[in-house]
């Protein structure tokens, strides 16, 4: 229908009729588009609504003061949760510790050293196939390399299991983030006179800091949540224990090991701490949210 | 072809802003001299057998039309193109009796020697403070009183310190676009350099700044020798003592800026300065 005026010369529309068609089929596949878009959001929010709403709904109920200050107990005994907190947190910021300045220097690396070369490129590659690794295979491979060898399930295991989800994720956004940085300004900073090495570490670190750092929480929220990788690795402890070389507590096992047991109050902390991790994990991707909103 | 000394001079003010006065009647000895200077990028020749001085404590304006091998040179005399392999320069870049396209040149020691302000305001993302003490602190270990001092007369120099000087330790991010211009003029001066290299410096701003920085221009000379690429000709009337004209990677014709924009010599130039292509 619109033949009549497509190959015409630019002007008021000649054909009246063909053009007011023209806009009715225009309109009528707009308002298709925008329902069906709208509604499919709608489908993805019911399912976080649905999640977010069971989970507070049966996970308030045991929300108490004993959950932070007691350990785990034997059913029955009025246990908390102290021991799976204390040790999820110390495997995530020591995971973290461990995993973000092995993935700077990769990132740092691919961004600024290695652009084209076969070696970085393949490096590329593998760090992308590690990204979306099944993670309990992670947990074998630290399984094979850290604990196997030393005779037992261990703290540090579940550190580096959780280190080398980290390392995939920085590598990228400091891939990224590094390459947003426009040419003319590293250009600025070499014609001053700058050493390469001092162009990246006072300069393009600065200019990327708030994506990197974003990157970097973005990581930590991934591994806080993580339960494959600490199933072969720190195994889980219904004990206080702080030694790094024993097995050691976290939410997700201990989640894991409460949420299909038989005991009503092992359930019920299950779901207090699936609660805790949830609005944990929350708390930092708002956070790494207002950190890159703030870079722009 | 080289440049000799310029015989006549004519006042008829070639850009109409100002009248062009005796100043450029001589030219000063070379500070930088290039001899059949040639660049490759790969294996494109995008400057052929260049022979050009850059006249001591002068201005030498390089005006042609886009891709006429300008800015390359620009970047051919502080190594700028160091930084990316495939290209390439031989020939000769004369200054203080060394080649300093010669691989074995220092070329941080060179980058402080001759400083480069570019197209687009560079902020580095720091403070204004810092973005001066930057470049400096490369070079020199300065104490803190003599760091301050050093930071005061590059703002000064560069017609910065009024707006900075109650502002010098906040971001420099915040500064209008002119004011980030001559930021990066002072950062620039702050390493006492010799010669200074500027890149269209003034084609991302408004008049009123590229007033300020054509007076900046006029007002630095007395200690810097200066090269400034421009697609505007009446800035290169108006702030070069000397004009080189370049078209297809060849340079056409230099001289005095007065010669250049009224009595040219060649016809490309002619056609050139009188907008008929280009």
């Amino acid at each position: 229908m619109s033949a009549t005026t497509a190959g015409s010369v630019p002007g008021p529309a000649k054909n009246l009729r063909a053009s007011r068609a023209l806009g009715r089929r225009r309109y009528l596949v707009n308002t298709i588009a925008k329902a069906l878009s709208t509604l499919a959001t709608f489908i993805g929010l019911a399912f976080l609504a649905s999640i977010l709403f069971t989970l507070v709904s049966r996970g308030i109920g045991g929300l108490s003061l004993t959950v932070f200050t007691t350990s785990t107990l034997p059913p029955g005994s009025n246990g908390g949760l102290l021991n799976a907190i204390i040790g999820s947190l110390i495997q995530t910021v020591l995971g973290a510790a461990i995993g973000t300045p092995i993935g700077l220097m990769v990132g740092t690396y691919l961004s600024e050293y290695g652009q084209g070369s076969v070696v970085a490129n393949a490096v590329r590659f593998v760090s992308d196939v590690l990204l979306s690794a099944p993670s309990i295979l992670i947990g074998l491979f630290i399984y094979q390399l850290a604990v196997a060898p030393f005779g037992g399930f261990s703290g540090i295991a579940g550190c580096l299991a959780l280190a080398v989800l980290v390392i995939p994720i920085v590598v990228r956004t400091t891939e990224d983030m590094l390459r947003l940085i426009p040419v003319t300004l590293r250009e600025a900073v070499v014609g001053l006179g700058a050493p390469k090495w001092k162009m990246i570490v006072l300069v393009c670190y600065r200019a990327a800091r708030q994506g990197i750092a974003t990157g970097i929480l973005l990581a930590v929220a991934r591994i806080a949540g993580e339960t494959a990788p600490l199933l072969f690795t720190s195994l889980g402890n219904l004990n206080w224990s702080l030694s790094l070389d024993k097995p050691m507590a976290s939410l997700p096992v201990t989640i894991y090991q409460y949420a299909g047991s038989a005991f009503d109050d092992w359930v019920q902390l299950a779901w207090v701490g699936a609660l805790l991790i949830t609005f944990g994990v929350l708390a930092i991707n708002i956070a790494a949210r207002l950190l890159l909103r703030g870079a722009k | 072809m080289s440049i000799t000394a310029a015989s006549g001079e004519s006042s008829t003010g070639a850009a109409g802003m100002r009248p062009v006065t005796g100043r450029a009647s001589a030219m000063n000895p070379a500070r930088i001299a290039m001899r059949n200077l040639d660049f490759f990028y790969g294996d494109h020749r995008a400057l052929k057998a260049i022979d050009l001085d850059l006249p001591d404590r002068q201005v030498t304006g390089m005006i042609g039309p886009s891709g006429c091998g300008k800015s390359t040179l620009l970047r051919v005399l502080n190594r700028m193109y160091d930084l990316y392999p495939g290209q390439r320069a031989t020939g000769e870049v004369m200054m203080d009796g060394a080649n300093i396209i010669d691989p074995k040149v220092d070329v941080n020691a060179l980058r402080a020697r001759i400083g480069m302000v570019f197209q687009k305001p560079t902020p580095f993302p720091m403070t204004i403070y810092e973005n001066i003490a930057f470049g400096v602190k490369l070079h020199e270990r300065l104490s803190k009183s003599a760091m301050d001092e050093r930071v005061e007369w590059s703002l000064a120099r560069a017609a910065l310190l009024d707006e900075a000087k109650d502002r010098l330790h906040m971001s420099a991010m915040g500064l209008s676009g002119g004011q980030q211009q001559r930021l990066c003029i002072a950062r620039t001066i702050a390493v006492r350099p010799e010669v200074i290299l500027l890149d269209e410096p003034t084609s991302a701003l408004d008049p009123i700044s590229t007033l300020k920085i054509e007076e900046l221009i006029d007002e630095l000379k007395t200690d810097f020798t200066i090269a400034i690429v421009t697609h505007n000709m009446q800035q290169a009337a108006r702030c070069a003592d000397q004009v080189a004209f370049f078209y297809l990677g060849e340079m056409v014709e230099c001289g005095p800026a007065a010669q250049i924009f009224t009595a040219p010599k060649q016809k490309r130039t002619q056609e050139y300065v009188t907008g008929r292509f280009g």
